[in-house]
């Protein structure tokens, strides 16, 4: 079971978060035009990375943050962990 | 019985509390303090079980964990458990337990011919013959083999132990009592961290409890319980026996099984069977220690052969002999502790050393005892059948390959040892590379990929002041990191004696003309020859050889077979051992019952139970529950002897014709406060909400990013900047984290907070031609005229003093409404909601009659937004603004969401009007064409339309934009059920919504 640290509340164990997806990938903006292929990509391509990799989890039995964690998708290493507000850097 | 082989004095039992029990249906007794193992053999009791392929007679091999043989089945208080190791069960008052693996009896097993046949039954022997034909497989080969294999029986009956799990945090988990165990967690305790010591056995000490030691002029155990009295003491200190970390898993996290009662007759009252420990801790220090690893020689598991530190623990520990004629057979000095041991107690013990002439203290000790030792001797083969009764012995050259000439021993045990192999589970399951130690020819941690070191004899160093130097120190600093504390201890004066180094001799040759099986892996039968033959098939990786042979598979995991194998593969293959590689340790290390893995979370428990504010009035009212998802909601009210169909019915009919009240506090709400809360609501759902008067509910759906319908409900402005939402009950959670999502990443600009308040209200739906009339008489003081309250209206309003909020929504299709208090005055409401209705004929609802009047209504519900449709489907496309952007709309233009037969609701009525359809069953065109038959569509919903009375059904079809009047056929292959149906609208009753706003 992972350790993760809220930003918000401290380091937690997963149980308490859950898993959100790739942090990376950008929401079009509303009312934009884009072709099928950019919104296929916002929507369903996705890189499954081996290694070190951005995602997105919610404290979901704590504080209900969303917050990005960079993770280490092999070794399950967690190196950082940011707000939502917070950009990666 | 008498104990013929108890000795006089000695051990560590109480031997003023004798305890008696059955095996195999046999009395015996032993004392507190033995394990079952020990009981049996100062029974003379050495036959135990069979063998799991070969049916051959098993006793006992080890004392503790590692032991392959001696398996029982354990009957306890009434229940009984499979799996539990002999040489691990202590002895209670009462205890039964009886012989695995055998039938019709341990003495004399049918299945024993397999031993006779064992040429037939090479590695991969049944992956080679049950393969052919395939038919044969499920009726003939895997019952038998399934019959003729297997380790006890699981018992089918609910368990009514209790488990518990435990979570804890420390700054050093150490898990392990023997020399190094202590040593570090007294370093560390005394810097002030906060200590778990853990250990797996009943005694602290480990080694030395066994050893001819002496640690600051006290003899190894009386050190030991020392220094655990001492840190029992400690308040920064949790140890615990009985107590096995099993499993290294991410970030540090140790899991441990404590078994509190399975030494008991009972387990105590309140009290659980085992509990499950999940310790998160800063550091690991792992002080498992080292198991001795047998030599190789022919019929090497006849019962009575055994390691030789294992009969020395049965002396020491439990003052039991395993044998009275000895035969040691080492590659190294620890067998000669053994022989010592026997000595001490007026048995005469011989030694064979595969070492030419070797010299240490120990040795010289022997020697000085008069002891019979032979140099450059091994055992050829043990014999007996059921016991070993001799011993072929031979003079072994100096290149190890040849034998001389073989003699014969009488002996009635074999005590073997063949060094020691670290125990580096733990370590490697945390990921640690391991590396191996040419010195000792095993596996040690190499370079640590979590916090966590491994001390002494786990870590290769086999001499007690090095392990105990070591582990004081690795305590002290780690600790002294945490806690910026040093308190530094003496060293104690150790005195033990020197040894030499052993013989990396591990398998005695076949002699000219003999075909002895060798054994490697003693539980499941996998001998050198199998190996071999798997090698010779092109199995070339450990992994695969091990799947193959199976060694080192089963409740040991190889404990005692694992590097014997990589010996022999490495031989074979001319490689050395770290190039062959061992195969992966996963957890558990040993063992843990499926109870104390799943612990209090068992049926009811595994979820909470939701219950509404009016679950006692429902009680009463002979309610009949349905879980829905959590919840607890009525799924009808029983009348008399009334089924389902007649009572949801009944209900249904009467919200058609008078009134009725259905409990729907379960559906998700959620508040929604803030200058943007329209924006947000206006990109969350597909229709248009900026303009959506104060006063006002709306229905709206709300899409995921692919364009599949999330949700529906109805949201209703309560002031300027204050909205009310209503989510499905199922998709409540969903839909608040879906909010959560889009204000805090992706438009964070937005000035809103939502909140969840579905257990802050309770919720009545009033429905039926009559609600309105109840609503005059429960809020006499409002107008809630067709004028003052029009459909999708709503009001705040006074029930008898208790504020109330009204939402003119429904869900039924008929008038209704939805009054909601604060969840104390639930109670409160709903009975003034059935006084009131008396008068009108009103009826309670449950989930059933509440989804008979949404079928027919043809209004959607989680069956038909299943997560595979869009608005299109549900035929709520009238509901996707063209003028903005919302979550999702993109989606909607791509090819296959905008086809033109596109899949579609409709209803569906049997042509019989009489015949029921069944939820999930299949629309085709021809019940008769040949499989796979071309599908059209599925069956979403069904019900008895109490308007038409007759069976009505929802269903998504392709093309059912197309498909009104058509003919086709229900396929239920389930329920054998063909159907012929007709398709019709799925507005069954009162296709212009004229009842809702009447």
């Amino acid at each position: 079971m992972l350790h993760i640290k809220c930003p918000h509340c401290g380091i937690r164990s997963q149980n308490e978060f859950s898993y959100g997806g790739d942090a990376t990938v950008k929401r079009p903006e509303l009312g934009k035009e884009i072709s099928d292929q950019d919104w296929d990509n916002f929507v369903y391509n996705r890189k499954s990375l081996r290694g070190k990799h951005w995602e997105l989890w919610q404290h979901l039995s704590g504080c209900r943050q969303w917050i990005k964690v960079q993770r280490d998708t092999a070794t399950h290493e967690i190196f950082k962990t940011l707000k939502a507000n917070e950009e990666i850097s | 019985m008498t104990q013929s082989f108890r000795l006089e004095s000695g051990g560590f039992i109480n031997r003023d509390k004798k305890i008696s029990f059955k095996f195999n249906g046999k009395n015996y007794y032993g004392y507190e303090g033995d394990t079952l193992a020990s009981a049996l053999i100062a029974n003379g009791v050495h036959l135990i079980g069979r063998s799991f392929k070969y049916h051959r007679p098993r006793g006992f091999f080890g004392a503790g964990v590692d032991e392959p043989y001696a398996i029982v089945q354990l009957y306890r208080n009434g229940e009984t458990e499979p799996n539990i190791k002999a040489t691990e069960q202590e002895l209670f008052e009462g205890l039964e337990a009886k012989s695995v693996n055998c039938w019709p009896s341990v003495n004399f097993d049918v299945g024993a011919i397999n031993n006779f046949l064992k040429i037939f039954l090479p590695a991969g022997f049944y992956y080679k013959t049950f393969m052919w034909p395939k038919s044969f497989w499920y009726k003939i080969y895997e019952p038998f083999i399934r019959r003729a294999a297997g380790l006890g029986t699981a018992s089918i009956k609910h368990d009514k132990e209790r488990y518990e799990h435990k979570y804890e945090y420390c700054d050093v988990l150490i898990t392990g009592s023997g020399p190094s165990g202590l040593a570090s967690a007294y370093s560390a305790a005394k810097n002030g961290a906060k200590v778990i010591l853990a250990e797996d056995k009943s005694r602290f000490g480990g080694t030395l409890l066994t050893s001819e030691v002496n640690i600051g002029n006290q003899s190894g155990k009386e050190w030991a319980d020392s220094i655990i009295s001492e840190l029992k003491e400690m308040p920064n200190v949790t140890v615990k026996n009985r107590s096995q970390v099993f499993g290294y898993y991410d970030h540090n996290m140790l899991v441990m099984s404590e078994r509190i009662s399975d030494h008991l007759p009972k387990t105590k009252k309140f009290h659980p069977k085992q509990r499950l420990w999940y310790i998160r801790a800063k550091e690991v220090l792992i002080s498992s220690g080292s198991i001795e690893r047998p030599i190789v020689f022919g019929n090497n598991d006849t019962p009575g052969v055994m390691l030789s530190s294992a009969a020395k623990e049965y002396m020491k520990v439990y003052g039991v002999l395993v044998g009275k004629k000895p035969l040691v057979f080492t590659n190294n000095d620890s067998g000669y502790e053994t022989a010592i041991e026997f000595k001490k107690n007026g048995i005469d013990p011989i030694i064979l050393d595969t070492r030419k002439e070797p010299q240490s203290e120990i040795i010289e000790e022997a020697k000085n005892m008069n002891i019979n030792i032979k140099n450059s001797y091994v055992v050829v083969a043990a014999q007996g059948y059921k016991k070993v009764k001799s011993a072929d012995v031979a003079k072994i050259s100096d290149n190890k390959e040849e034998l001389g000439s073989i003699e014969n021993i009488a002996c009635d045990c074999i005590c073997v040892s063949g060094f020691w192999t670290p125990t580096i589970h733990l370590a490697s399951q945390s990921g640690n590379k391991t590396k191996f130690n040419e010195d000792i020819d095993a596996f040690v941690p190499g370079i640590s990929k979590q916090n966590e070191k491994t001390l002494g004899a786990a870590n290769g160093i086999y001499t007690l002041e090095e392990t105990l130097k070591d582990s004081f120190e690795k305590g002290n600093l780690l600790s002294k990191k945490i806690t910026n504390n040093e308190n530094k201890i003496s060293f104690p004066n150790v005195v033990e004696k020197k040894s030499t180094v052993h013989d990396k001799f591990w398998c005695v040759p076949l002699p000219k003309g003999k075909n002895y099986k060798r054994f490697l892996d003693f539980q499941n039968d996998v001998a050198v020859s199998d190996i071999e033959i798997a090698l010779k098939e092109g199995y070339r990786s450990i992994e695969h050889v091990k799947r193959y042979t199976t060694l080192g598979m089963a409740t040991d995991q190889g404990k005692t077979s694992n590097l014997n194998g990589l010996q022999l593969v490495s031989k074979i293959e001319n490689k050395v051992v770290p190039a062959v590689g061992h195969t992966t340790f996963r957890p558990p290390y040993s063992p843990v019952s499926i109870g104390a893995i799943v612990g209090r979370e068992v049926g009811k428990h595994s979820k909470p139970t939701r219950k509404s504010p009016m679950h006692s009035w429902h009680k009463k009212n002979n309610a009949v529950f349905v879980d829905a998802g959590v919840w607890l909601r009525p799924r009808y009210y029983k009348r008399g002897e009334e089924n389902l169909f007649e009572a949801s019915k009944r209900e249904a009919r009467n919200v058609r014709t008078n009134v009725g009240v259905c409990d729907v506090t379960t559906l998700g709400k959620i508040d929604i406060k803030g200058p943007d809360a329209a924006e947000l609501l206006n990109r969350v759902y597909t229709n248009a909400w900026l303009k959506l008067p104060v006063g006002k509910a709306r229905y709206g759906v709300m899409l995921r990013e692919d364009g599949i319908v999330m949700d529906d409900g109805t949201t209703t402005r309560i002031s300027e900047n204050h909205y009310h939402m209503t989510t499905t009950t199922a998709q409540a959670a969903n839909v608040l984290s879906h909010l959560e999502y889009y204000l805090q990443l992706v438009w964070p600009e937005l000035n809103v907070n939502v909140v969840s308040t579905t257990e802050q209200w309770a919720g009545a739906a009033i429905a039926g031609p009559k609600s309105r009339e109840v609503l005059k008489k429960l809020f006499p003081k409002s107008d809630v005229s067709n004028e003052g309250l029009p459909f999708m209206g709503y009001m705040e309003a006074d029930l008898f003093g208790v504020k109330a909020k009204i939402y003119r929504i429904s869900f039924s299709g008929e008038l209704a409404y939805e009054v909601n208090v604060e969840s104390d005055n639930g109670y409160f409401m709903w009975e003034k909601i059935i006084e009131a209705g008396e008068e009108f004929g009103i009826q309670p609802y449950g989930t059933e009659a509440l989804s008979t009047l949404r079928i027919e209504m043809g209004h959607v519900a989680g069956s038909e937004l299943d997560g595979r449709t869009i608005p299109y489907d549900n035929s709520l496309e009238g509901l996707l603004s063209k003028k903005k952007d919302f979550i999702g709309k993109r989606s909607l233009s791509r090819k296959a969401f905008a086809a033109e037969d596109r899949q579609k609701i409709v209803g569906v009525v049997p042509l019989d009007k009489k015949t029921s359809i069944p939820e999930g069953s299949h629309l085709v065109k021809d019940s008769n064409a040949p499989l796979p038959n071309p599908k059209l569509g599925y069956i979403s919903a069904s019900c008895w339309s109490v308007e038409h009375d007759n069976p009505f059904s929802l269903a998504i079809l392709k093309d059912g934009k197309n498909m009104i009047g058509e003919k086709l056929f229900v396929m239920s292959p389930l329920k054998n059920k063909v159907i012929p149906v007709e398709i019709v609208s799925s507005h069954y009753v009162d296709p212009k919504g004229e009842r809702v706003r009447s």
